[in-house]
């Protein structure tokens, strides 16, 4: 069991945790994952591991609730427990002096793109930072980012803060401003990675993104979360979760990330159907 | 009651196990064997003479004392015949359900020379099931604490069966498994219909009980390496199994509804898939859906004969050799034929192709004929030209076997490995070349039996005995094999 120290939403539905894992927190290296369960009938879900602290024994996960578990896990409070957490996994982020370097993060990609964006800084990069929101409430760390990145800029769909358009299209406004990148690190959803991809691709940057396919162990054991990179079969669970961007096939890993959509649609719909009978007791119950 | 005669013994005929119903346990994931009951075991006990020379001792990987403990069940004394089996197997309940009986003890038993073998297999489920039924599961003495402590990496049946001694021998054992349940491929492996999980729990329990510490969650190489235990540890025994499973590497491998037999096993078994969405791991939808397993070892009968638990509207082998050839246990084929599997013998798959976005619809499968004896002394298969069928399938599980996961090796670079990845050790005493490093089953052998990783086990946690008593024989005999 693992305790919930933290708990509090950072944008709608995504939620920031910081729970006791003290010997996650002190192995874990950016880029790394941990495995956990919400409830003994739980499925297990990867999470990125967004920062740890040593000194109270911490790590800190942020979680966008889409599925029933991580809407699950986003009910949970300070002083709730994990049934199971297992890490860190992966292999850590590839991490030297680039020149500098761009750290791109869609929505709650930024979380998982923040502990590599502080790495690559304290490596000496010149570290700049791309924030990806739809409106002005999904840009998210912003703050944190300007405490581990030289620039920061936060970018949205509609316009309602910071520059107006994708985080692609801040990248090519960057590159076309001349400015000399040398590498690029995107996280966030499938088709914003494929798109940073294409983007740098002319370029020749060397370019990194991180996949979260589906997975059931994390520990090699079990093969379902195998992506297409370079056209070799790779197990993102312990070969990844970062690969070059430009050898990835993201159509691939699209299609088998929609393997459960229906069993994940109809367990949702349970779930939510639950919590709200729940809340209608709860106002029955209080008068 | 005068005792019998041998050669009444020898009359006596092998009493058969009752099973579910072939069609009705297709369709559900109760166990299919029941059991015998009281009389029938006794009277099955009664068919062992207690011959002198005891050749299923020999047998047993683990050594039981097996004509003591079926003794016991003839003389009305079921505790102690459990008491018996317990004192070398650390898990008789499991082992009387999945050991491949008729390849060790049973096929040397000389009863089996005349007449069918003793049932020992059938005798120690039915005694290992009567203690937990009757009485609960009773500790074993347990020697003096020794103030030594073990760290067993891995709770399958090598590390299961390696704590199960040491605890006895009076050592501290702490056993650390990467998933959140522990019994390794026992728990998301073998499905419940042939080893009910509360059974798997309830002797990991009965190690609890005796005092052996279970850490779950806890994926050594990762959360703590090799070396950083050694320094709480005075041994550790590295049991983790084979662990990564081989794809065919034809085209099509990444389509949806293909799945390694270790996950879709896992998701049935550990995860408890077929009870979605009370459970919150998916399945794909195989209720009235084609599925194929390639491969013919138990865990391809597993997975087949789970497909038709699951609603399969046909359930295929495809196998490139013949049923001689096959590496599964001849009871598990004989129940997937009774259940309705499919065989497809002599058939390889080339390619699976799918629709365009993304789900597997069939097998192209290549026919093949039996050609010059191979390597492995089995005669290999060759494609007989022009003879190619596609099959529409919308699921199919891969079962060819596993390779050794790395994550040990690769974080233990001083770890002597083979080109394969098993960790190299002395058979007679499970030694690594690492001070103070034991390891066995499918991590050292590759993919074998739950009964051989248990064997493994045992040699391996006597000589850590003997190690713990005097670690410097461990330099002693170092400088020996050295100056050869």
């Amino acid at each position: 069991m693992n305790k919930i120290v933290e708990a509090r939403f950072l944008a709608p539905d995504v939620k920031l945790f910081k729970i006791t894992a003290p010997k996650i927190a002190e192995k874990r290296k950016p880029g790394q994952f941990i495995i956990l369960r919400v409830h003994k009938n739980g499925e297990r879900i990867p999470l990125t591991i967004a920062d740890s602290s040593n000194e109270d024994g911490t790590i800190t996960i942020i979680v966008q609730g889409i599925g029933k578990t991580t809407k699950h896990l986003n009910t949970l409070e300070a002083g709730d427990e994990i049934v199971d957490l297992v890490g860190p996994l992966g292999k850590a982020s590839h991490i030297e002096n680039f020149g500098t370097a761009v750290s791109i993060g869609g929505g709650v990609g930024t979380a998982i793109a923040f502990p590599t964006a502080k790495g690559l800084k304290e490596a000496g990069n010149h570290v700049i930072s791309i924030i990806g929101g739809r409106t002005k409430e999904f840009v998210i760390l912003e703050n944190e980012m300007k405490t581990v990145c030289d620039e920061v800029y936060p970018t949205t769909d509609d316009g309602s803060y910071g520059f107006h358009g994708f985080v692609t299209q801040k990248l090519q406004q960057l590159l076309d401003e001349g400015r000399k990148i040398d590498f690029v690190l995107a996280i966030g959803p499938i088709p914003m990675m494929k798109a940073v991809a294409e983007v740098t691709r002319p370029y020749g940057i060397q370019t990194v993104v991180s996949l979260n396919p589906i997975m059931v162990d994390g520990t090699g054991m079990c093969g379902g979360c195998r992506a297409l990179v370079d056209d070799k079969v790779v197990f993102v669970c312990v070969d990844g979760p970062e690969f070059d961007a430009h050898k990835v096939d993201f159509s691939v890993l699209t299609k088998r990330n929609r393997m459960y959509l229906s069993q994940e649609k109809q367990s949702l719909e349970e779930f939510e159907h639950k919590c709200k009978l729940n809340a209608k007791i709860m106002e029955v119950a209080n008068g | 009651m005068a005792e019998l005669t041998n050669k009444e013994r020898m009359k006596i005929q092998k009493h058969h196990m009752t099973e579910q119903e072939p069609l009705a346990r297709a369709r559900n994931f109760f166990e299919v064997n029941l059991g015998y009951d009281l009389n029938t075991a006794v009277e099955e006990a009664q068919r062992c003479i207690q011959c002198k020379n005891r050749p299923c001792v020999e047998g047993c990987p683990v050594h039981v004392n097996i004509p003591g403990f079926i003794k016991q069940i003839e003389l009305g004394n079921y505790k102690e015949a459990a008491a018996i089996l317990k004192k070398d197997n650390a898990l008789p309940a499991v082992c009387g359900r999945v050991c491949p009986q008729e390849e060790q003890c049973e096929i040397v038993c000389t009863v089996g020379k005349k007449n069918a073998p003793v049932a020992i297999g059938y005798l120690e489920r039915w005694a290992a099931d009567w203690e937990r039924h009757n009485i609960g599961l009773q500790k074993p003495e347990l020697k003096p604490k020794s103030g030594k402590k073990v760290a067993i990496v891995g709770g399958g049946p090598a590390g299961l069966s390696c704590a199960g001694d040491l605890i006895q021998m009076g050592h501290d054992v702490v056993v650390f498994e990467a998933l959140h349940e522990i019994g390794g491929v026992l728990m998301y492996g073998i499905p419940e219909f042939r080893l009910p999980k509360e059974i798997v729990q309830a002797e990991v329990e009965g190690l609890r009980e005796m005092g052996v510490e279970f850490r779950t969650n806890q994926v050594i190489g990762l959360t703590d390496t090799v070396d950083e235990i050694l320094k709480e540890y005075d041994a550790a025994f590295i049991g983790v199994g084979a662990g990564l499973p081989y794809f065919i590497n034809i085209p099509g491998e990444h389509l949806n509804g293909v799945y390694s037999a270790n996950e879709y096993l896992t998701r049935v078994n550990l995860m408890k898939a077929y009870n979605f969405p009370n459970n919150d791991t998916p399945m794909f939808h195989i209720m009235g859906k084609s599925v194929a397993v390639f491969g013919g070892g138990n865990t391809a009968m597993d997975a087949v004969r789970t497909a038709l638990r699951l609603g399969a509207k046909k359930a295929m082998i495809i196998y490139r050799r013949t049923e001689k050839e096959m590496p599964a246990r001849i009871e598990e084929i004989k129940h997937a034929k009774e259940e309705g599997v499919e065989f497809f013998l002599l058939h390889a798959p080339l390619e699976f192709t799918g629709t365009e976005d993304g789900w597997l619809s069939g097998v192209k499968l290549q026919e093949m004929e039996l050609g010059e004896p191979d390597a492995s002394g089995r005669r290999r298969p060759v494609p007989i030209e022009g003879a190619i069928k596609d099959i529409p399938i919308e699921v199919a599980v891969v079962a060819i076997g596993n390779g050794s996961n790395p994550i040990i090796s690769k974080t233990t670079p001083d770890l002597k490995v083979n080109k394969w990845g098993n960790i190299l050790v002395d058979e007679k005493t499970m030694k690594t070349n690492k001070k103070g490093v034991f390891a066995g089953g499918d991590i050292v052998t590759g993919g074998a039996t739950v009964i051989l990783a248990m064997g493994a086990g045992r040699t391996a946690a006597a000589a850590i005995d003997e190690y713990l008593k005097n670690p410097d024989v461990w330099l002693e005999e170092k400088k020996e094999a050295e100056s050869l």
